[in-house]
């Protein structure tokens, strides 16, 4: 068995292109490189044709009613930005409060906070253990002054998917906007945003195959129709929501990867599952005390949070360097904090810093899931041999009676 | 994160791992840091009639900085008087593998446990006299 090193394993992180979407967008640079605005002539009317049929392949990814309800913005993070700010701001005069959760990625986190310096409240929900919201809590945070609800489909860094469609049926008994950043879910759970009762969605390109800088932004129109207050401010591009010159060689890829995404689905999952699966008791038939972080069955099908006590993620990392993943070790950020996510589930700063992030996708292998197997295994028990913790553990001392002394 | 060359070879070959026995009279135990911080290093000295360190032997958790500091200590104490041992700073650990700013307190580390061992032996002297 021969698997080609090093192997990429951090497809929450970004994925590789797919060859099939490079080749349908190369020709947009050079032959049919027109401006989509430009339509006085048919180097742009090409351009817009090219852009109406990708806006449609991405309107039937996520089950949208209409190719009009999709706004292409440069990726989730941005998208993120005009839903939150765009809906506070357009329906300020209705209520003041948001709720989001405390897992939530960084951009629906800071324009939280940005909006919170302009006036607005948030209620930052907790999540269980598992890493799921609870329904009755969010229900409970719901007032006559709450605007948007952003709660994110499928989580970055443990993989867990919210439950989408009570949330979505809760925000619509009280009227409140339903904002879905489900970067990390489209083409890894099958989303339909009318049966799930999504008002707004973020998704981007580059979580899908297709490739960085570029993304969209879902905005219902009819039932309730949302109206969102521009972020980016010029030529009046995107039914004046967002304006700029349209990427176009980005959307046709974004376009065409999504399409491959709606051919594939169930099928792509199934062998990603499997994939998945396979790590997993692989992992767990030759290794004690690891830990899977997040929900076991409510999660994505390539995602696996690992932690493996009594092993620092780095050292971890350091030892399976052939392999491509993260850890939610401090030592690895640049804050020499801890994964907040994992905090949140209420795991332990120690379990937190032995975590590791396993992200399968389109092009892993059997092989390389084997070949990954061994790696951990003999890394962990080599590192586990050199680890005072383990040695206490073997000692029969309980690690929570030490007096440690932290620094 | 880049590592230098000497944190590399420390860690793929950890010098001076495993315990020696911590009630031998001879023997000084350190155990430095805290595992929700992520690091926790267990250094122990072996010390001749002569009042030199025969031997050492340390179990990291921690980084691979963490790691190479506290293989590197081990290294260094080795044939070191007891007074010879406690000047050792991490500097001169940060130094000998080119550790980043950020991995500074992995040397902090390896010097505090270190000055652990020594006083763990010293205490255990002392009870003897």
């Amino acid at each position: 068995m021969t698997v080609k090193l090093p192997i990429y394993m951090d497809n929450h992180a970004t994925t590789r292109v797919d060859p099939r979407v490079v080749e349908k967008m190369l020709p947009y640079f050079t032959e049919i490189f027109g401006n989509a605005a430009s339509k006085t002539h048919s180097f742009g009317r090409a351009a817009e044709e090219a852009v109406d049929k990708a806006r449609l392949q991405l309107a039937k990814a996520i089950g949208a009613s209409s190719d009009k309800e999709i706004v292409i913005t440069s990726g989730a993070t941005e998208s993120d930005n005009l839903a939150i700010k765009g809906a506070a701001h357009m329906y300020r005069e209705k209520g003041d409060h948001l709720i989001t959760v405390c897992t939530e990625h960084k951009a629906v986190l800071d324009s939280h906070h940005a909006l919170e310096r302009e006036g607005f409240r948030t209620t930052f929900l907790p999540v269980k253990p598992d890493g799921l919201i609870d329904l009755a809590e969010l229900e409970a945070a719901m007032t006559d002054q709450t605007i948007l609800v952003s709660i994110m489909a499928v989580n970055n860094e443990i993989g867990v998917v919210q439950p989408l469609a009570e949330i979505g049926k809760l925000c619509k008994k009280r009227g409140i906007l339903f904002f879905c950043d489900a970067a990390q879910a489209i083409g890894k759970i099958p989303l339909n945003v009318e049966e799930l009762g999504i008002d707004i969605l973020a998704f981007t390109a580059h979580k899908l195959y297709g490739p960085k800088g570029i993304g969209a932004l879902y905005v219902r129109r009819k039932n309730p129709r949302v109206r969102l207050e521009a972020q980016m401010h010029g030529g009046g591009h995107e039914r004046g929501l967002r304006s700029g010159t349209l990427a176009v060689p980005l959307i046709v890829a974004f376009g065409e990867a999504a399409e491959l995404i709606t051919q594939n689905l169930a099928e792509e999952t199934a062998r990603i599952a499997a994939l998945r699966d396979r790590l997993w008791n692989g992992l767990t038939s030759q290794l004690q005390h690891i830990y899977l972080n997040g929900h076991a069955t409510e999660r994505a099908p390539g995602s696996l949070n690992v932690s493996f006590a009594y092993v620092e993620g780095e050292s971890l990392l350091m030892g399976i360097s052939d392999i491509a993943v993260s850890s939610g070790s401090a030592c690895t950020s640049s804050s020499l904090e801890p994964s907040y996510v994992l905090k949140a589930l209420g795991v332990n700063d120690e379990l937190a810093h032995t975590s590791i992030r396993f992200g399968i996708g389109r092009f892993n292998t059997e092989e390389e899931i084997d070949y990954t197997i061994a790696r951990v295994v003999d890394v962990v028990t080599r590192l586990r041999e050199m680890s005072p913790l383990w040695e206490m553990v073997q000692e029969g001392i309980d690690l929570r009676t030490v007096n440690w002394t932290g620094h | 994160m880049a590592y230098s060359e000497k944190v590399l070879d420390h860690y793929n070959n950890p010098r001076n791992v495993g315990a020696l026995p911590k009630d031998d009279p001879t023997v000084g135990t350190g155990v430095v840091g805290a595992p929700e911080c992520g690091d926790v290093m267990k250094l122990q000295i072996k010390v001749g009639a002569n009042g030199v360190i025969e031997d050492a032997r340390f179990k990291t958790f921690g980084c691979g900085s963490a790691i190479a500091s506290s293989s590197l200590a081990t290294e260094w104490v080795k044939g070191k008087t007891l007074a010879e041992a406690a000047a050792i700073r991490n500097t001169d650990i940060v130094q000998e593998l080119n550790l980043p700013p950020i991995k500074i307190h992995c040397s902090v580390l390896a010097e505090d446990a270190i000055r652990a061992a020594l006083a763990d032996f010293a205490a255990k002297q002392e009870k003897k006299a």
